[in-house]
């Protein structure tokens, strides 16, 4: 199956006035672990984070092209976009695909440009979007990542509880599935500031 | 010697200009008058709609007209010409909408209107559009109103107040007199009426004249029993 060729596990929450989004750092041919240190979640704003998981050279090229289209939209409007309208532009850029798909199943995180309200949501590879308020997964594992969700999951988390809630939901889960995990990243998202940590688990 | 240079649009004459557009401007400043004027919570867009006889329908057809809820527009020229650009107007602002499920910002869309116009400068075969536009919006995001103009050149600029077509010079200066920051909408509706009525000929009424306001409920047109009321307050 072509979503599960390369592996990938990525989960975004939402806090109290913060976000977090977490992902694994393989990037693997099937059985075979190529590189530990694969990147894919990707900035697209001070406070708006794009996971993106599926096929890694789809994951590489949405990335290009989103970024292309955002640039122009900040570049035209003069102001950065808000996380709700950048979810219709990956939306709108996946659907354009719709006969021949970006094999890439988006998770979107951050806070609004000026109420810092927090966002998440998710959407499948031909952009059918899904906004949540408590978590949203997508990847190989994304059932053994939903089962952790619910159970670490609670409304309100501050920026530390929020850390160690996504971090023990990635990280249990990826070690239930072959092609996830060798190492994790985790992005804290607040109004003033975003943490990046990196997570040591186990490298097989 | 600029009528040599006059017959096809892309040609510059000697003197730097493209003669096609000063002809547009000249159709626009024959035009029916309208007046655009930004307050403090909104914008009011108004125009003389005068019929050259009695037995037209006069509230079948429009002068001032929404793009988006957001968004309106009156013009000062030829008809036939604004509709062409209204029509295309409401197919960009939909475009947009689209792509992002947000409604387009004024700024926006009266860049691509401008584009339109500027396209009409420079292709084979046509020529510029004998209309300029007004058009007025709020803008959602920053909580503000907007007040642009569109010219047959392509060009467009942000006013606090302004008015175009017939003596336009007149109403600018009126507006200039009458003009505050702190207008507010009613304010500025008065204001407006009174910048008509310096170019009328003859009596205002609620039929021949058009008023729209835009403010943060959105871009409407005011209904003729609403105008009659703001009348009253001026006659």
């Amino acid at each position: 199956s072509i979503l599960e060729y390369n592996g990938a596990a990525i989960i975004a929450m939402k806090g109290r006035d913060c976000v977090a989004i977490a992902s694994d750092r393989r990037f693997g041919i099937q059985a075979q672990t190529v590189s530990t240190n694969f990147q894919k979640i990707f900035e697209m704003g001070p406070r708006l984070y794009i996971g993106l998981p599926g096929l890694a050279t789809d994951v590489q090229t949405v990335h290009q092209r989103l970024q292309f289209r955002l640039n122009l939209y900040e570049l035209r409007e003069n102001r950065r976009i808000k996380p709700k309208t950048f979810l219709s532009m990956v939306s709108n850029l996946l659907y354009e695909r719709r006969f021949g798909p970006y094999f890439v199943e988006p998770v979107i995180a951050g806070l609004d440009p000026k109420t810092f309200e927090p966002f998440i949501a998710s959407m499948d590879l031909i952009g059918c979007p899904m906004v949540t308020d408590d978590f949203v997964v997508s990847g190989t594992c994304s059932e053994q990542m939903y089962g952790m969700c619910e159970s670490v999951w609670e409304p309100n988390m501050d920026p530390q509880e929020l850390f160690e809630s996504i971090s023990q939901a990635l990280l249990n889960a990826v070690d239930r599935d072959a092609v996830s995990g060798w190492g994790g990243i985790v992005h804290i998202i607040e109004k003033d500031q975003v943490t990046t940590t990196e997570l040591k688990g186990r490298m097989d | 010697m600029s009528e040599r240079y006059s017959f096809s649009l892309t040609t510059f004459s000697p003197s730097g200009k493209l003669v096609q557009i000063e002809y547009a401007l000249a159709a626009v400043g024959a035009g029916a008058p309208s007046v655009g004027i930004k307050a403090s919570n909104g914008v009011v867009l108004a125009t003389e709609k005068k019929q050259k006889s009695i037995l037209y329908d006069e509230n079948s057809i429009h002068k001032i007209e929404m793009i988006t809820k957001n968004v309106g527009m009156v013009y000062s020229g030829m008809g036939p010409d604004y509709r062409v650009l209204l029509r295309n107007a409401r197919k960009l602002a939909q475009s947009y909408y689209l792509q992002y499920q947000e409604n387009i910002p004024t700024a926006q869309i009266v860049h691509k209107i401008a584009n339109v116009m500027q396209e009409y400068t420079q292709s084979g075969g046509v020529r510029p559009f004998g209309v300029s536009l007004l058009i007025a919006g709020w803008d959602e995001d920053e909580e503000r109103p907007y007040l642009y103009q569109c010219d047959p050149s392509g060009a467009y600029f942000a006013w606090k107040a302004t008015a175009m077509g017939k003596n336009f010079v007149n109403g600018k200066t009126f507006l200039e007199k009458r003009y505050s920051d702190n207008l507010e909408l009613e304010d500025a509706v008065h204001t407006a009426i009174l910048t008509l009525k310096e170019s009328f000929e003859g009596q205002m009424t609620e039929d021949n004249i058009e008023i729209g306001i835009c403010n943060k409920d959105g871009f409407r047109r005011l209904s003729p029993p609403e105008v009659k009321d703001y009348l009253a307050s001026v006659q």
